[in-house]
C-alpha cells in the first residue's frame, strides 16, 4: 500500500479563505477546509448552497475570486453522470489521458477492481447505470489520485445499486487511500460512508460532525440515528418532516 | 439541386428501439434483403416484356437487354471504360478539393466563434446561390475544360461537409470536454479523443450527402459542356438518336450513385461501430 499509511495526517488538500461570487451573490465566503489522505469527508447542504461550486473549484474546473487551494493539480473527479466516451471501449475510457503502453495494463487492473475485468473491450452503451458508474470510479482511481472528488455520483442510481456502490467505494478508498470529498444530498449516504460530515451554509462550513465506525456500519445504531436527526435539522428539515420521512 | 443543398444538414437518426424486441413478424435478415431486391428485378422484367412486345416503342425506351448489349459493345470499344474513368476522376478530384476546404472551414468555424463571425455569414450566402445559376459563369470562366467541372463538384461538396462539420463539433457534449480536462488531456488531446470522435457521426453524414452531390454536380457539368465522360456519351448519343446509349448513361449514373452510397455506409459502419444507431451484428 501507499506511503500515506505511515503518515495518516498527510493532507490531500488544504483550502484557506476561499471566496467565490457570481456577480452580487457570494457563494463561497472565506471557506476553510482540510482533508487528509485516506480521509472520507461528506459535504451536505441545501441546493444552491455552493457545495458543487466548491467541488468544481477543487477540481480546477472553475476559477475562484480569492483564497488559496493547496492540493494536487489534477484531482480525480466522478460526476453524477458517468461521462464515459461512447466511442471508446471500457479500457480506453479508463486509460484516457494515460500513455498507451502502460494504460492498458493499468486500466485492466482498475476495471478488475470494480468487478468489470472481463469487459475490457465492451462498449459503454452495453452497461447498466451502476456498471457505468463503476467504470467512472475505475477511471478516477487508475491514476492513484491524492484527492478524489465525488459529485453526487450515486444520485441517479436505484436504491439497491446505490448500497452496493457504497460498499465498493468504501473498499476502494480503504485500498487507495485518497482524500475524498463527497458532495451529496443524501444524509444516510453521508453517514454510511464518511469519517466526517460537513454542513455547508452561507458560503462556509457551518457544522462539522465526526462519524463513528459504528454509525458507518449500522444505520440503526443510536449514534447514526442521532446524527441523522442533527444533520437533517441543520439542513432545515423540521422534526415533523423527519418522522414522516422515516415512516415512509 | 439547390433545394438539395439547402437541406444538406443531415441529422443523425434518433436512437431507435431495439429491433429485436417486440416485432410481430420475424423475418431473417437474409429474407428481408432478398425482398428488397425483388422489386427492382420485377421492374426490369416488366420493362423488358413491354419493350419486346412493342407496347413500349424502341424510340421511347429500348429493352434492358438491348441496353446491356450496347454496354458490352461500348466496353469492347474501350470507349465506355475510358469515359467512365474520366467521370470518376472528375468526381473524385472535386470531392477531395471541396471536401478538404469544407472540412477545414468547418473545423475553423466549429472551434472559433471569431472565425464564425468572419466566415459563416459569407459562406451561407454563397450556399444560397442555386447551383445551376452559376453554370453560365463557370463556362465563361473555365470554358469546357476540366477546371469548370471540378470547380462545380467542389462547390457542391463543400457545403454539406462544412455545415455538418460545424454542427458535429458544436454538438459535442461540453460535459465530456470537461471530463477530458479532468483526465488531464491538453487541447490537442481533447480534440483528438473527444471532439473529433464526437463530431464524426455528423461529419460522415455530411460525407455521404456530399458524395451524392458530387455525382449530381458532375451530371450537370458533363451535360452542358464537355468532350468526354459519361455525360458526353449521353449528349453525343442524343445527336444520333441512340436512345439505348442515353439510357445506359442514366443507368451508369444511378449505379455509381448507389455504389458511392454503399461505400459511405460501409465507412459509417466501420468508424461508428460504437454508435448504437450504426451498430452491426457485433455485440
Amino acid at each position: 500500500m501507499s506511503a500515506a499509511d505511515h503518515i495518516p495526517d498527510a493532507p490531500a488538500v488544504v483550502v484557506s479563505r476561499l471566496r467565490r461570487a457570481y456577480g452580487e451573490r457570494v457563494v463561497i465566503d472565506g471557506l476553510d477546509l482540510r482533508i487528509n489522505r485516506g480521509e472520507f469527508v461528506a459535504l451536505l447542504g441545501e441546493s444552491g448552497c455552493g457545495k458543487t461550486t466548491l467541488l468544481r473549484a477543487l477540481a480546477g474546473l472553475d476559477a475562484v475570486d480569492s483564497g488559496h487551494i493547496d492540493g494536487p493539480a489534477q484531482p480525480a473527479v466522478v460526476f453524477q453522470e458517468h461521462r464515459l466516451l461512447p466511442w471508446y471501449s471500457l479500457w480506453r475510457n479508463v486509460a484516457l489521458g494515460l500513455d498507451d503502453a502502460a494504460g492498458r495494463a493499468a486500466a485492466q487492473a482498475a476495471l478488475s477492481e470494480v468487478g468489470l475485468g472481463d469487459r475490457l473491450e465492451d462498449w459503454p452503451r452495453n452497461l447498466s447505470g451502476g456498471q457505468a458508474q463503476r467504470v467512472a470510479l475505475a477511471r478516477a482511481l487508475v491514476r492513484e489520485p491524492r484527492l478524489l472528488l465525488l459529485d453526487e455520483p450515486f444520485a441517479a442510481l436505484d436504491a439497491l445499486t446505490r448500497i452496493r456502490m457504497h460498499e465498493l467505494v468504501k473498499q476502494l478508498v480503504a485500498t487507495h487511500r485518497p482524500g475524498v470529498l463527497l458532495v451529496t444530498h443524501d444524509v444516510d449516504e453521508a453517514i454510511a460512508l464518511a469519517h466526517r460530515a460537513l454542513v455547508m451554509r452561507d458560503g462556509v462550513i457551518a457544522r462539522e460532525y465526526p462519524v463513528s465506525r459504528a454509525a458507518n456500519t449500522n444505520r440503526a445504531h443510536p449514534e447514526a440515528v442521532a446524527l441523522r436527526d442533527t444533520l437533517l435539522a441543520d439542513l432545515g428539515v423540521t422534526p415533523g418532516e423527519t418522522r414522516t420521512a422515516r415512516a415512509a | 439541386m439547390s433545394s438539395n443543398i439547402a437541406s444538406a444538414v443531415v441529422t443523425v437518426r434518433a436512437p431507435a428501439a431495439r429491433p429485436d424486441r417486440a416485432r410481430p413478424v420475424r423475418l431473417s435478415r437474409r429474407a428481408l434483403i432478398l425482398i428488397s431486391w425483388i422489386v427492382p428485378f420485377v421492374v426490369f422484367g416488366v420493362w423488358e416484356v413491354l419493350a419486346r412486345s412493342g407496347a413500349l416503342s424502341a424510340h421511347v425506351l429500348p429493352a434492358p437487354s438491348k441496353v446491356l448489349g450496347t454496354a458490352i459493345n461500348l466496353i469492347r470499344d474501350g470507349k465506355l471504360v475510358g469515359d467512365m474513368g474520366i467521370s470518376l476522376l472528375r468526381a473524385a478530384t472535386g470531392f477531395a478539393i471541396g471536401g478538404s476546404i469544407g472540412f477545414a472551414l468547418g473545423t475553423l468555424v466549429g472551434f472559433s466563434r471569431l472565425a464564425e463571425a468572419f466566415l459563416d455569414r459569407t459562406i451561407q450566402m454563397i450556399r444560397a446561390i442555386p447551383f445551376l445559376a452559376i453554370l453560365p459563369l463557370v463556362i465563361v470562366w473555365f470554358g469546357v475544360d476540366e477546371g469548370g467541372k471540378i470547380f462545380l463538384v467542389s462547390l457542391g461538396v463543400m457545403f454539406p461537409i462544412y455545415i455538418n462539420t460545424v454542427l458535429g463539433i458544436r454538438q459535442v457534449d461540453p460535459k465530456l470536454v470537461e471530463l477530458g480536462r479532468v483526465a488531464g488531456l491538453g487541447d490537442w488531446g481533447v480534440v483528438r479523443h473527444i471532439i473529433l470522435p464526437g463530431a464524426l457521426p455528423s461529419i460522415l453524414a455530411g460525407v455521404r450527402y456530399a458524395l451524392a452531390i458530387s455525382w449530381l454536380a458532375l451530371v450537370v457539368a458533363e451535360t452542358i459542356a464537355t468532350s468526354s465522360g459519361i455525360g458526353f456519351l449521353a449528349m453525343d448519343a442524343r445527336e444520333f438518336l441512340r436512345i439505348d446509349v442515353i439510357v445506359l448513361a442514366i443507368i451508369i449514373y444511378a449505379g455509381v450513385g448507389v455504389l458511392s452510397d454503399a461505400v459511405a455506409r460501409a465507412l459509417e459502419r466501420r468508424l461508428l461501430s460504437w454508435h448504437p444507431n450504426y451498430a452491426g451484428a457485433k455485440r
